[in-house]
């Protein structure tokens, strides 16, 4: 009856989410009276997990789970579920993940909310809040089926400290041809890059910024703060930044610490994708631009002149702070 | 090849956000809807495969009357038939099912649906359509080419892209890059007059539960004024973020 967490690694180290997931699951257990069951595909020290207050880690060791598969890892989650009678699962919000929770939704005939905020509501009924119309508005969403799938959103809830002494046993999925019907036959990543995705920090440039010759600022700016760089959706139309940047409610979701944007006009498209971010900072010339009513932080100013000074006073902030 | 685009109709994305009856329901009021934008980048990669390889593209919402506008224009870009599952989509895991009747009973090899409707962002229901019919399945689509059985899609991941081989039968949830945006099409006059010609077939919907309800509603706490910082300032900015919003 424990509640299950699915703890996201790459390269055997866990993703900053697994520890945020644990900590919800650590949550909804306590609320429930019960622990936490953590699986794992091929990471490294799995006890780690006890901190975040997972107590028992099922741990999956197969060499044909090194890369992700959606099908082949839905179905060891599946098996997982079955094995610890969980009724609740507890998963991330990565491409990966939302890649495989619809699969294991209808393979457990589960009920299942993506993009939750927070702690649920109530477990009696099992009520969670999550966003809708991107970010437009919340809803508060009611899971009445036996087995529940909740989606927590990044950064949302946070990593949260538990200490728990987690035991470690091995698990064997049976997975069959069946399950990697859909291979992987290669990967495109830039090495040593903060993804969207996982950064606490995202740097994301306009059209404002007149072209592509020009986002060496934006770039450097992302470097000093570690952060990912993103940008507008007519940027990635007109070919100046690679598609993977767009951000927006047709693009890709940000949800981080810091969200700044430069050139950007702050269309409701655009505020809808990035406005889960909790503190945004706007830099444009045109004090009427509307992206400085949804932020907290605005420098009303020529990029060009703005942004080689705000590298200058990171770099010397870093210096005193190093 | 038989191609089933799977449409929502959502609200339009300049639409304000409103809720009404306590807020307990999105308010329809004076909002313009539109075909789910990741849902017209997949017909628009549709209208392709029937253009190159031949392939016959049917569409289908489950939705009630008032989506019709919204599927009739998904006829008048080119699609050649549709079918409306009479019932209002308030779960996915509902929706799946209705839409795995539709395409058991006509025999699709290949489903288009988007990676999220941009109203509920729910994001699941071309995987759990995928599962329940046992057919395979790539999400956050930005590619796909299809030659004889197999096919070979692009994905987009956190922080770049993969390449899949797979095989129809196959469910994929698209999004821009299936096809770019400048490929998009508007419906001209012709079109929209074939499209009246067109089958638009009613189904009721099967029995299935719906294991999510939404409760309640809220809409963001307004937020606060934005706080400047003088151009010729720029290390109070650098403050402000450390001390203040300690994010740096
Ligand atoms: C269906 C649909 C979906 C959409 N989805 C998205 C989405 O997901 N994401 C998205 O971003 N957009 C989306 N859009 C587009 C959106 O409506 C806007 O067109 C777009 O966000 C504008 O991009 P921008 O702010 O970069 O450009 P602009 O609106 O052209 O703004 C440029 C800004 O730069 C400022 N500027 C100019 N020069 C300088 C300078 N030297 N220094 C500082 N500032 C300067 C200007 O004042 C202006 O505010 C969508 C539109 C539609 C119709
Ligand atoms: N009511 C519906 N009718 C038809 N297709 C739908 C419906 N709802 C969702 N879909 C399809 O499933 C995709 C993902 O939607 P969702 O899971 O609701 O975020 C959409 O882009 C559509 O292709």
């Amino acid at each position: 009856m424990s509640v299950l967490v699915y703890t996201e690694s790459e390269k055997g180290k866990f993703k900053k989410s697994a520890f945020e997931v644990a900590s919800y699951a650590h949550k909804v257990a306590q609320d429930l009276g019960t622990s936490v069951t953590a699986v794992t595909f091929n990471a490294n020290d799995e006890a780690s997990l006890g901190n975040y207050g997972v107590s028992k880690v099922l741990k999956i060791s197969n060499d044909q789970l090194t890369t992700f598969n959606a099908k082949a890892y839905a179905n060891a989650l599946a098996q997982a579920a079955e094995a610890e009678g969980a009724k609740v699962i507890i998963v991330s919000s990565s491409a990966d993940t939302k890649f495989l929770a619809p699969i294991l939704t209808a393979k457990l005939n589960a009920g299942y909310v993506p993009n939750v905020v927070a702690a649920p509501d109530s477990t009696s009924p099992f009520v969670v809040k999550r966003t809708a119309f991107s970010n437009k508005g919340f809803a508060h969403t009611e899971i009445s089926s036996e087995v529940k799938i909740i989606g927590v959103s990044n950064n949302a809830y946070g990593a949260m400290e538990n200490n728990v002494s987690a035991s470690v046993e091995d698990f064997s999925p049976t997975l069959g041809d069946a399950d990697f019907s859909t291979k992987s036959i290669e990967v495109d990543k830039v090495a040593g890059k903060v993804s969207i995705a996982d950064a606490d920090i995202v740097v994301s440039g306009g059209r404002g910024l007149k072209g592509p010759e020009n986002w060496g600022m934006v770039e450097e700016l992302a470097e000093v703060l570690g952060a990912a760089t993103a940008c507008s959706k007519p940027v990635s139309d007109l070919g100046w930044r690679p598609h993977g940047e767009h951000v927006g409610q047709t693009g890709k979701p940000v949800a981080s610490n810091l969200y700044i944007a430069i050139g950007i006009s702050g269309a409701i498209q655009h505020l809808a994708g990035v406005n889960a971010s909790k503190t945004k900072v706007v830099i444009n010339n045109d004090p009427e631009a509307p992206f400085f009513k949804a932020a907290d932080y605005g420098i009303v100013g020529d990029a060009f002149e703005v942004v080689p000074k705000l590298i200058e006073k990171l770099k010397e902030f870093k210096a005193q702070n190093a | 090849m038989k191609i089933l685009v799977c449409i929502s109709n959502v609200p339009d994305t300049t639409s304000k956000i409103n809720f009404s009856d306590g807020d307990t329901k999105f308010d329809t009021n004076g909002v313009q809807f539109v075909i789910n934008p990741n849902d017209e980048f997949g017909l628009t990669r549709a209208m392709w495969f029937k253009e190159k390889q031949g392939a016959t593209v049917h569409v289908a919402t489950v939705g009630g009357p008032q989506t019709e506008p919204t599927i009739r224009k998904a006829l008048a870009i080119g699609a050649d038939e549709a079918i409306r599952v009479n019932a209002e989509p308030t779960d996915g895991f509902f929706v799946a099912k209705q839409l795995a009747e539709i395409v058991k009973n006509g025999g699709y090899d290949l489903v288009i649906a988007g990676r999220e409707s941009i109203d509920y962002n729910g994001g699941m229901v071309p995987g759990i359509l995928a599962t329940l019919l046992d057919m395979n399945f790539v999400n956050t689509c930005i590619g796909l080419e299809v030659d004889g059985n197999t096919a070979t899609a692009l994905r987009e991941i956190d922080g770049g892209k993969e390449k899949l081989s797979t095989s129809l039968p196959l469910v994929i949830g698209g999004q821009k890059g299936l096809v770019q945006e400048s490929d998009l099409r508007i419906p001209n006059m012709r079109g929209i007059m074939m499209a009246r010609q067109k089958a638009l077939n009613v189904v009721e919907p099967v029995e299935a539960s719906q294991p999510t309800q939404d409760q309640k509603f809220e809409k963001p706490a307004p937020k606060g004024q934005v706080k400047l910082v003088d151009a010729d300032n720029v290390g109070e900015l650098v403050n402000l973020l450390h001390n203040e919003a300690k994010v740096i």
